[in-house]
């Protein structure tokens, strides 16, 4: 039941968004849907931490522990950026970038995108799973050209072949799952359920698995912005209307590589060895030394924290990829903390570029002095995010690497620099923009703090101390992914 | 028994019609040229897919059949059609690589493809078995073409002529998915296309043109 309105807020909140169009308090309705969505979430949160896993729907819906961690998760930075892009977009309106047509297409796609995410989380067929992750590629395109610049085009149109392409790749490897589940499971709709493939992994032919799952990989893969795949993020982040960039970063990434670990339960059944898991630590470690060696070059600030994003969602590939309880249980709280710390960055980053005009790190000056919380907000999400102790990122990258030490001690050195490289990147591009000199003006509305200082209060806490219940709820997700 | 046979070289000629149009899709210059190979390529998946349906007694192909000429032969072609004749760009535009390199590079990849299917194929139990390493093929050179043009339209039809080649590998390594599943692919191609409507009017809105060289500005300094 939970299920129904779950899917069904967002897809309702879509349509009335589109009709309502663009009246005052369009905002607020979207905050609104959003809001319903997450208490959906959290009443089926509760629910399955009572009573554990469930199928729904005649086996169309499941749900278990890893994914209604995700789902969770997801309303939650939905609802947060719905209050975030109140103000946001309203200043945008009166520096006159946006018109009231535009905010109508905003806020009814944000509500389908979230709508396409939730639905990719839950269902239990590969085959919608596929289905929905193109529909949210294709809710968040016009969302990345909202501003119509040039700029923005040319990034929405890379972002559209780029993903188009990859997803069709995965869609031939979906292919290929049905092909090799319909000997065993017999043709009709029940080949791609998960729960049933999941039941007979271990006879699956697994030469047609393996192709099968490169094809995922490399489609879905793309998607979560794995290098060399990933020349359309740091494009989409820089382009798009930063609550959007704030949604993809937290949100889109996560579902993605959400997909390519549901395939690669199925496939380390199938075969027996760790080659899906060693594919994932190849394209994972190849993303975070990439990335960490880009971001010094950077120039935009969003384009920055954008190659952030690629570091951190390698890592986690990579965390996924060593398998066994240990790496599992940190790659999960890696996307957690990842999540929560990137959007609080983008918010922080939002109001910032508002108030230069203009996203080159350069002209950013001195936030601290005339928005102080604003600054202390960018500083703090900066430091978590670099993975200063306490905050939770810590804990995860510290559970990453010393696994990584444990089971792969060649990697270590790499994860190591990428992660010092990009942190004194980071750090040294940040500090300025924080403490220097400013001539800049206030921002005229105040801008959204809470969603900031939530989500960075929720990374502390967890850096500090993991409530039991949640511990075991992750340990239980690990478990899943076999752990 | 004799029908099957007769049924099944219908099929694989239609197979060879398919990878033909895609060699040819690869050496058409102009745009309309390209939507109306793209509406064969397209009849001639959703003839194969029927004829499918009709030996095998796999009824849901016939739905499939009728979505892929509904959308790919009718309504796609017709509205790329609107959309060339609206924005004038019906012109003969040179591709980045020339066009017989680009035939060779699309036998290399045929023969790829063909290799890359036989261990699939001999596992499949289908009678269309075949057929798969041609929709392989169709795949990769609707993928090559997408590399070689500048265009935004050309682009994009070389994205659905690939989607045609994995309905295609669908329909002869298993007898196609899912019917949900092709529905919900159906649906998003169709918003897709859709997207890509407004999409183009925002481009040449901006640019003055859909050549994408405008749109090279975003890269790695």
């Amino acid at each position: 039941m939970e299920l129904f309105w779950l899917l069904g807020i967002p897809l309702a909140g879509g349509v009335f968004l589109a009709l309502w169009g663009c009246r005052r308090n369009a905002p607020e309705i979207n905050a609104l849907f959003s809001f319903l969505t997450l208490a959906v979430a959290s009443l089926l949160t509760a629910r399955i931490v009572e009573s554990g896993p469930m199928v729904v729907g005649d086996g169309w819906f499941f749900i278990d522990s890893f994914n209604v961690f995700l789902v969770a998760l997801t309303a939650l930075v939905a609802f947060t950026t719905a209050l975030f892009s109140r103000p946001y977009m309203r200043i945008e309106q009166e520096h006159g970038r946006l018109n009231a047509a535009r905010l109508r297409l905003y806020h009814a796609s944000y509500q389908i995108f979230i709508g396409a995410m939730l639905l990719a989380l839950t269902t239990n067929n590969m085959g919608i799973l596929w289905v929905a992750m193109e529909a949210a590629t294709l809710a968040t395109v016009l969302l990345v050209s909202l501003y119509r610049t040039p700029a923005s085009l040319e990034a929405a149109w890379k972002y559209f072949i780029l993903c188009g392409v990859g997803i069709a790749l995965a869609l031939f490897g979906t292919i290929l799952l049905y092909f090799a589940a319909e000997k065993v499971l017999g043709p009709g709709g029940t080949a791609l359920l998960w729960t049933h493939l999941n039941g007979v992994k271990a006879q699956l032919e697994p030469t047609v698995l393996s192709l099968a799952f490169v094809f995922l990989l490399v489609g879905y893969g793309t998607k979560v912005g794995l290098a060399p795949l990933h020349s359309w993020l740091p494009d989409a982040h820089a382009e798009g209307p930063t609550p959007v960039s704030a949604v993809l970063s937290g949100l889109l990434l996560n579902v993605a590589l959400y997909a390519v670990m549901r395939s690669k339960v199925l496939v380390d059944g199938a075969l027996g060895t760790d080659m899906a898991g060693s594919l994932m630590m190849g394209f994972g470690l190849l993303s975070v030394v990439l990335a960490a060696f880009l971001i010094k070059r950077q120039t935009d600030v969003k384009r920055m924290f954008a190659y952030s994003s690629i570091e951190h969602m390698g890592l986690i590939t990579f965390a996924f990829g060593m398998g066994g309880a240990v790496a599992n249980f940190a790659g999960l709280l890696h996307m957690t903390m990842h999540s929560l710390t990137k959007s609080a960055i983008f918010f922080a980053v939002g109001h910032a570029t508002q108030k230069a005009g203009t996203q080159l790190m350069d002209d950013i000056r001195g936030l601290i002095r005339t928005n102080p919380t604003l600054g202390w907000g960018l500083m703090l999400g900066t430091i978590a995010i670099l993975g200063v102790p306490p905050f939770g990122v810590f804990a995860s990258e510290f559970l990453i690497i010393t696994t990584a030490m444990h089971e792969h001690p060649w990697a270590t050195p790499f994860l190591l620099l990428a992660l010092g490289v990009a942190f004194a990147a980071i750090f040294g591009k940040v500090q300025p923009m924080v403490f220097g000199e400013t001539g800049l003006p206030r921002l005229p509305h105040q801008p959204a703090q809470t969603p900031v200082f939530l989500h960075l209060g929720l990374v502390l806490m967890l850096g500090l101390f993991i409530p039991p219940y949640l511990a075991a709820w992750y340990r239980q997700a690990a478990h899943l992914l076999g752990g | 028994m004799m029908a099957l046979a007769f049924h099944l070289q219908v099929v694989n000629l239609l197979a060879a019609l398919l990878l033909l149009i895609s060699f040819a899709m690869l050496s058409q210059r102009r745009v309309v040229g390209l939507v109306t190979l793209f509406a064969w390529q397209g009849a001639a998946l959703a003839v194969s897919t029927a004829i499918v349906a009709g030996t095998t007694g796999q009824y849901h192909l016939y739905y499939s059949a009728a979505l892929t000429f509904g959308l790919k032969v009718i309504a796609m072609p017709w509205y790329f059609y609107r959309l060339v004749r609206k924005l004038d760009v019906n012109r003969v535009v040179e591709p980045l690589i020339n066009i017989p390199t680009t035939m060779l590079i699309g036998i290399l990849l045929v023969i790829f493809a063909f290799n890359l299917a036989l261990p699939i194929s001999e596992m499949s139990g289908t009678v269309t078995r075949s057929t798969l390493g041609i929709a392989i093929a169709c795949v990769l050179l609707a993928f090559l073409m997408m590399i070689t043009r500048t265009k935004a339209i050309p682009q994009v039809i070389g994205f659905l002529s690939m989607e045609n080649g994995l309905f295609f590998a669908a329909t002869s390594a298993t007898y196609g998915m899912p019917l949900v599943v092709e529905l919900g692919v159906a649906l998003d191609v169709l918003v897709g296309v859709f997207v890509l409507g407004i999409f183009i009017f925002q481009i040449r809105e901006t640019f003055d043109s859909l050549d994408l060289k405008h749109m090279e500005k975003l890269k790695e300094k």
